[in-house]
């Protein structure tokens, strides 16, 4: 069974629609008869990266392609890229500027939090390129 | 305890009344920190906070809180408002600190 393909363009600096995205997974998931616990994990995985591509990176596209047994993510920017990977996958570690943590952002939770809640992540980064990453939650 | 209870009991300023007052609160939450609050809130619970931004409400949504309570007084912002009656989040208000607030709801649950 081919598997069902969703893209989602998300912008730089907009939070005004940040979350717009992975609400928007969540909904679709909810009427495939996804389970509620599979469905939460995608939707704070998926939010977490669309958060750090509105605040890190210049934008870029989210696709998210569904099967009977996988949920992937893969979200692809043209941001900056992440020098060390170690330290951002670190909890409390934080690079976001002062106006993202006065709306209650920054904590340095946001990479960790994706690996907490999904199966599988993967992350391919280049400096002054972008970032990709690919996170799989699996399914029964 | 269901979220309606907790809009009926008024205790609450009713800032929004979203569409799920039969579900279960499964224990308050206190945070305020919208990054934390997104790993760390467990399904329906009734989040109590200061923070009142758009954000806050998605993160309700995609971590799957129940309700959102402001405490201390805090309102929800004008596009946040607007974010609740689009997404039927309920969201309610009081003057009580957070810790006092998410207590209350703990004691009613646990009788």
């Amino acid at each position: 069974m081919d598997a069902i393909v969703l893209k989602y363009p998300i912008s730089a600096d907009d939070f005004t629609r940040a979350g717009e995205a992975s609400s928007d997974v969540k909904s679709k998931l909810k009427q495939m008869g996804v389970s509620p616990e599979a469905v939460r994990k995608v939707a704070i995985a998926m939010y977490e990266g669309e958060i750090n591509m509105v605040i890190h990176a210049k934008g870029g596209e989210i696709t998210v392609e569904i099967t009977p047994e996988n949920i992937r993510m893969i979200l692809a920017d043209v941001g900056p890229g992440i020098p060390d990977i170690d330290l951002a996958m670190k909890a409390g570690y934080s690079t976001a500027p002062d106006e993202v943590r006065s709306l209650g952002f920054g904590a340095g939770m946001g990479l960790p939090n994706m690996k907490k809640y999904t199966d599988d992540m993967k992350i391919e980064t280049e400096l002054g390129v972008g970032t990709t990453i690919t996170m799989d939650v699996h399914l029964a | 305890m269901k979220v309606q209870q907790l809009i009926d009991s008024g205790r609450f300023r009713v800032i929004n009344e979203g569409d799920g007052g039969e579900r279960e609160i499964t224990t308050p939450f206190c945070c305020d920190l919208l990054s934390v609050a997104m790993g760390r809130a467990p399904s329906g619970c009734a989040w109590v906070t200061v923070m009142g931004n758009m954000n806050t409400l998605a993160v309700a949504t995609l971590a799957d809180a129940a309700c959102v309570i402001m405490a201390e007084g805090t309102e929800l912002d004008e596009i946040a408002v607007k974010k609740a009656k689009d997404q039927d989040i309920t969201v309610l208000g009081t003057e009580e600190p957070v810790f006092e607030a998410a207590l209350w709801i703990w004691q009613e649950m646990h009788g």
